[in-house]
């Protein structure tokens, strides 16, 4: 079960692993962006590590929501409104739910995914962080269905994207700036993927 | 890396305190939000001119606010485009009761940040916001599948023009519809000689060789379509010009503003011997040279390499290019 102690935990851990990649996820974006993905991700999770020190919050919603407006108020480039929109939509279906379960915390991530969709318009195989969220949705359905619990789906979650997120090495990117390189994006992997799958294999290890 | 900067993390927020200080007469600066803003404050019944990016491009855009120009830059990291809080205070500080024109450059970052301030504007106070969003780069192939051509060079020329016609009162509607048939027609193409160095990062963004270039770069040090031998200027010149004639569709007896445009590091004396491989270009083509600039105004931090920009122009965009303008990147007539 997932409560705000929970998500506080969750996003305490991702701080910390952006902090240890940012120079990782810089030099992905060197390749095929410009070099800054690690800097905005590791600019926007610190202040997010300090909000749950520096306020109470009622509710899970309360402070997903606040996350997300965080991120959108501090990464900037286009992960900051896609993560924020990530995080202000995933505080939607948590709504006065104050331990969530694998079906919840299912239908949050969907909800999330889709404000990364609405915002960003990315198709499948655009390489974009949607190619990592993608299979990690429909791996965490499948684990669902097979009765796993909070822990066994994300983990399913976490493995699957980080599948898309290697497939997304021999993609021509369409989407983001990546997509003016045109064929010299192909033999990358996208930086937005890979904090995406350090971000639901941090889930994995906080959640449940 | 050898730059002058006390923190690579401090780069954005002491320049801001530079051109504070270097500008009294003309700029006031909202440190926290790191938004520069004329020193006179909205004018009743103008229309509030909006723009911003990521940092780097100086003196775009903070440079060109002022009389005649932009009410309002929104400054970002270096090259990372700002965060909607910014967009929303400038937003709202610069309404003089006619609404509020955003000048957005086409980065899938800059349209999010932006198109999200726009909502939680609507949803917050009842300022009329509308925007255009810049895409003259050639280099770039537009379609419907990618995150189409890059707003470079156009944006100085449709700040200016379209500052002017806020100046001369028109409504929002009025400056929205200039600015979209400005960013019609103009068209750029850029070219790197070498990579740029963004502070917190450290090193170059890419390497290029003593004897390459990087043909079709934006303005973030981001790689640019095909790498080539070094060639003379004459041939680079060609290598710009010719796919923005024809990309505009220019025919003999069309008038220009050209803009020979440096991106930070070469020298003028360069683009002034760049600017007289295009004007001859131009004279071959039969296209008329009405108005030209030439300047580091759209710059990528240190990189070396120019870019050349052809905006179609009538008698009432010389007219408007013409009109006064007083801001520490643009001055004349004021
Ligand atoms: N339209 C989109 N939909 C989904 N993800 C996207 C989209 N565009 C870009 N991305 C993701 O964003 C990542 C880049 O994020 P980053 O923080 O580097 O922003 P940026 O593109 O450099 O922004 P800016 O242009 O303002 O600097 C890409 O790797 C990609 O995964
Ligand atoms: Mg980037």
């Amino acid at each position: 079960m997932a409560d705000l102690q929970s998500f506080q935990g969750w996003m305490a851990d991702y701080a910390e692993v952006v902090k240890e990649q940012a120079d990782y996820l810089t030099d992905l974006d060197r390749a095929i962006g410009d070099a800054d993905h690690g800097i905005n991700m590791a600019r926007g999770t610190v202040k997010v590590a300090a909000l749950a020190e520096a306020e109470d919050f009622a509710s899970s919603e309360a402070y997903l929501k606040k996350v997300g407006m965080t991120l959108v108020s501090t990464v900037g480039g286009a992960s900051g409104p896609l993560y924020g929109t990530f995080f202000l939509r995933l505080a939607g279906p948590l709504a006065g739910v104050a331990d969530a379960g694998v079906e919840e915390v299912g239908a949050a991530l969907r909800a999330g995914v889709d404000g990364i969709l609405a915002r960003g318009k990315a198709e499948l195989e655009d390489k974009t962080m949607y190619d990592a969220w993608a299979p990690a949705l429909d791996a965490y359905a499948t684990a669902t269905a097979d009765g796993a619990d909070l822990r066994g789906a994300l983990e399913a979650a976490a493995a699957a994207s980080a599948r898309g997120r290697d497939d997304t090495l021999d993609l021509v990117a369409r989407k983001g700036r990546a997509s003016y390189l045109g064929e010299r994006s192909r033999g990358h992997i996208d930086p937005g993927a890979t904090s995406t799958t350090l971000l639901l294999e941090s889930a994995a290890r906080t959640l449940a | 890396m050898k730059k002058l900067i006390n923190d690579p993390a401090d780069v954005v927020s002491e320049a801001l305190l530079g051109m504070a200080a270097a500008h009294p007469d003309r700029l006031r600066v909202d440190h926290d939000h790191k938004i520069v803003y004329r020193a006179a404050g909205p004018r009743e019944g103008k229309v509030g001119l909006v723009s911003g990016g990521g940092s780097g491009h100086e003196p775009m855009h903070g440079g060109f606010v002022g009389t005649g120009m932009l009410d309002a830059a929104c400054a970002g990291e270096v090259f990372t485009s700002p965060v909607p809080d910014q967009m929303m205070a400038a937003t709202k500080a610069v309404d003089g009761g006619a609404g509020v024109l955003h000048i957005v450059k086409n980065y899938t970052g800059d349209v999010m940040n932006f198109e999200m301030a726009a909502e939680l504007a609507a949803a917050d106070a009842g300022t009329e916001v509308k925007s255009v969003v810049t895409d003259d780069d050639v280099a770039v192939q537009d379609s419907l599948y990618t995150a189409g051509r890059r707003g470079v060079g156009v944006t100085v020329l449709l700040e200016k023009i379209v500052g002017a016609a806020a100046e001369e009162g028109r409504s929002l509607q009025e400056c929205a519809d200039l600015a979209t048939q400005v960013n019609r027609a103009g068209r750029s193409m850029g070219m790197a000689l070498t990579s740029c160095t963004v502070p917190s990062a450290g090193r170059p963004t890419f390497d290029l060789a003593e004897d390459e270039m990087e043909i079709g770069i934006g303005i973030h040090g981001e790689p640019g379509r095909e790498r080539k031998p070094l060639a003379p200027a004459k041939d680079i010149a060609a290598m710009l010009v010719e796919p923005v004639l024809s990309d505009l569709g220019l025919s003999r007896g069309d008038g220009v503003i050209a803009f020979v445009n440096g991106m930070g590091g070469t020298p003028l004396i360069e683009l002034y011997l760049m600017y007289h491989e295009v004007s001859q270009l131009l004279e071959g083509a039969g296209v008329s040279v009405a108005r030209s600039l030439v300047g580091n105004y759209i710059t990528s931090l240190e990189m070396a390499g120019c870019s050349v920009t052809l905006l179609r122009a009538d008698d009432e965009t010389v007219r408007l290019w013409d009109a006064p303008v007083n801001t520490p990147g643009l001055r004349w007539g004021a």
